[in-house]
């Protein structure tokens, strides 16, 4: 990726283009319903996902409270499988880590498997500054990537484009990084993915150097495990010599056992498949087979902040599957970029406020990027109550004060104290009424404006409710 | 049976229509209705918005007047799921604060004796043939709250396929949202009407004369859409509907 999120608007501001964005709305519309239906049929076929759900939040629950034990779990087995462990605090210190590695091996240039955690660091950004070129191997990242473009769904990064636009992209842009596109691409996907195939292939075959995440890191055996769809995962995976995986420190699970459960849950939630199509484990390195080196990076990058956050810290249950982007009326109307990073939708929106903190307009801007519907914590596999998260780091967002919370706050306090004085609020209530005829249908000032843009006020009525119930019953 | 009417504050204040309908729907069916006048607001837009301290009075007040009632009957559920899973919150968290159990306390008093009036009807009356009369075709928007956090589920529309001469129309996508969300709709306007734009080409796709609804402040956002569009379309509480009858129809 050589876009970069810093500097964007506060979210409703760039909500505000993507809803006009007559494309980009129906390329949303379209994708996320399809997999939405998808989903809902794929977990339906399971009797017992309610208790899947379950022990996925338990186990996760459970690792998180004893991380610490855990993390030394898997530093040891993976430096006894002939690993070697870094540590970083930050995204800084683990884009330099990884530099640094690449650096050593003499190579400028590194496949990548798709991964969250190096979009989260701005790792490619980070490689290019070192003269270092990263190759996108996911087809939708390969996407992301020639387009010069910014990633707009966890699972499917170029979600916002279609497939004429991915055609242009295609033919416009991949000579410039490597086989060109044939002359007479179409827009049929069977095509624009053989495109992909040769365009990358000779990029799987030159690379001396992968790059990963994890999506798994079991604690006994030190064994990580990435699941995807496209089979690049398993090329950078096992070609390359060395190996460098960058893996947020909640990734772990403590046994294999516990893999069972997740991995029923990601496919059916993520791709709406039963299983996914490749599954890579791999432990430090085996002579003879795959990688003679292997580096983990353990990252931390406000984790540990947000682990000690009682009421957030279920966002670090997450598995990224986006059943919670797919389900969000928000996210569907206002694309995955308004959110200002690589996390968006619902887990975003919870989910960056904390590793980042809330002190730019945007991040600021994300708890309230949601109705509080509830549709992301019914389909969150590992049952993240999103909403409570939400109105939990506007409490956060209000107490910091700044930009307009100062009056909400005093509005606020006002009506509460209204509330608390019924006498008062009944007297508000009837001269509200009584004046009813004196009040416009629309009205100007800053909050009733956004109202009154596109809907009418309600009538108000003769009396209050009060008032008819001293008449008539009291 | 001795029913107090937890009317809340956008029923009092804009829609006295929907809680007067409340209480002749459940005087009907028998019940004893009671108003505490202390009564005020549940805290849900404060608390939704990030004021969780500032709702605490709210919590209290809300608690102290339906103490003495068995049954609190509120035909709103986004209030009821306030009160359900936002009360027991807020006063564990006051007590993590180290600022003592008053407030649990209180949340755990009011919790069990709080019903959506459609749980009411169905749970604790048994009943889902209130014997209303409602000549309509009406289609049924199911609101967040009460499809997701109170799990209301078949309740609403059992109770409306029961009221003669009602024909009920099935809404497209009823489950989404329709970008209400209290202080959402003008933090995010554009993001809220759009969900609101498409709520509405369902709800009229539908044909139905009538969209009801058990949650006033959703109807609120369509009927105020409906309006400014001069749709051949009106929103309508629930409980108007299934206080309708024969003898008093609605007009
Ligand atoms: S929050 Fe839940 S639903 Fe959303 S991506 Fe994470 S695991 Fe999936």
């Amino acid at each position: 990726m050589s876009g970069t999120f810093m500097g964007m608007p506060a979210f409703p501001k760039a909500a505000r283009d993507a809803v006009r964005d007559t494309t980009l709305r129906g390329n949303l519309r379209h994708a996320t319903r399809t997999i939405r239906a998808k989903r809902a049929a794929a977990v339906a076929e399971l009797e017992d996902w309610p208790q899947l759900r379950e022990a996925g939040k338990q186990i996760k629950d459970h690792t998180l409270r004893h991380l610490d034990r855990y993390l030394e779990q898997v530093e040891q087995a993976v430096t006894a499988a002939g690993g070697t462990v870094h540590w970083a605090a930050d995204a800084d210190e683990a884009n330099r880590i990884v530099a640094d590695l690449v650096k050593a091996t003499g190579e400028t240039e590194v496949v990548k498997v798709k991964s969250m955690a190096t979009q989260e660091i701005g790792l490619n950004t980070a490689l290019e500054a070192a003269g270092i070129r990263a190759y996108e191997t996911d087809l939708a990242e390969l996407i992301v990537q020639l387009g010069d473009d910014l990633p707009s769904h966890i699972l499917v990064p170029a979600i916002h484009r279609n497939r004429g636009e991915i055609r242009d992209i295609f033919r416009d842009n991949m000579a410039s990084w490597g086989r060109p596109a044939p002359e007479d691409l179409t827009d049929r996907p069977a095509d624009l993915a053989e495109a992909a195939r040769l365009h990358l292939r000779e990029k799987f075959l030159r690379a001396k150097v992968g790059i990963s995440g994890a999506n798994f890191m079991i604690a006994e055996t030190g064994t990580l495990v990435v699941v995807e769809s496209e089979g690049n995962g398993r090329m950078c995976l096992t070609l390359p010599e060395t190996l460098i995986s960058v893996v947020g420190i909640e990734k772990i699970i403590p046994t294999w056992r516990d893999l069972e459960v997740f991995l029923q849950l990601l496919p059916r939630s993520s791709t709406a498949e039963r299983m996914n199509p490749y599954t890579t484990m791999w432990t430090g390195t085996t002579d003879g087979d795959g990688p003679r080196t292997f580096h983990l990076v353990l990252l931390d990058n406000g984790r540990t902040d947000t682990l000690a956050d009682e009421v957030g810290r279920q966002a670090l249950r997450c598995i990224r599957c986006s059943a919670c982007l797919n389900v969000c009326p928000v996210y569907e109307r206002a694309g995955g970029h308004a959110y200002g990073s690589p996390y968006p939708g619902p887990i975003g929106a919870i989910l960056t406020p904390q590793l980042r903190g809330i002190a730019s307009e945007v991040d600021a801007s994300l708890p309230y990027a949601s109705s509080l519907c509830g549709a992301c914590y019914e389909v969150c596999p590992v049952a993240i109550d999103i909403p409570e998260v939400l109105v939990h780091l506007r409490e956060k967002v209000a107490d910091q004060g700044g930009r307009g919370h100062r009056l909400e706050k005093a509005a606020i306090k006002a009506a509460t104290w209204l509330l608390d004085h019924p006498a008062a609020l009944t007297a508000g209530e009837r001269l509200a009424s009584r004046t009813r005829k004196l009040h416009p249908e629309r009205l100007p000032g800053p909050g009733t404006r956004q109202w009154t843009n596109s809907r009418d006020l309600p009538d108000l009525p003769a009396e209050p409710f009060r008032d008819w119930w001293k008449k008539n019953h009291a | 049976m001795r029913v107090a009417l937890f009317a809340t504050c956008v029923n009092d204040a804009l829609y006295p229509s929907t809680a007067i309908a409340t209480v002749r729907l459940l005087e009907r069916l028998g019940a004893d209705v009671d108003f505490p006048a202390a009564q005020t607001c549940c805290g849900q837009p404060q608390f939704n918005t990030g004021y969780r301290r500032e709702t605490e009075p709210l919590v209290r007040r809300t608690a102290r007047a339906f103490a003495d009632y068995d049954h609190v009957v509120t035909p709103s559920g986004s209030c009821v799921a306030m009160i359900r899973d936002n009360y027991p919150r807020i006063g564990a968290r006051a007590k993590a604060e180290g600022r003592g159990e008053e407030l649990a306390e209180a949340a755990a008093s009011l919790v069990p004796h709080v019903y959506e009036l459609t749980e009411f009807l169905v749970d604790v009356l048994g009943v889902t043939d209130t014997g209303a009369y409602f000549p309509h075709t009406v289609t049924y928007h199911p609101s967040c709250h009460g499809l997701r956090m109170l799990g209301l589920g078949d309740r609403p529309r059992r109770l409306l396929q029961a009221v003669r001469g009602l024909e009920l129309i099935e809404l497209p996508g009823a489950e989404e949202c329709c970008g209400f969300g209290g202080t959402f709709a003008v933090k995010n306007p554009d993001v809220s009407e759009a969900m609101g734009a498409d709520k509405l080409r369902n709800a009229l796709s539908t044909g139905a004369g009538v969209l009801c609804g058990a949650d006033n402040s959703c109807l609120m956002h369509i009927g105020g859409m409906l309006r400014r569009q001069d749709a051949p379309q009106r929103t309508l509480h629930l409980a108007e509907i299934l206080a309708s009858t024969e003898e008093e129809p609605l007009v």
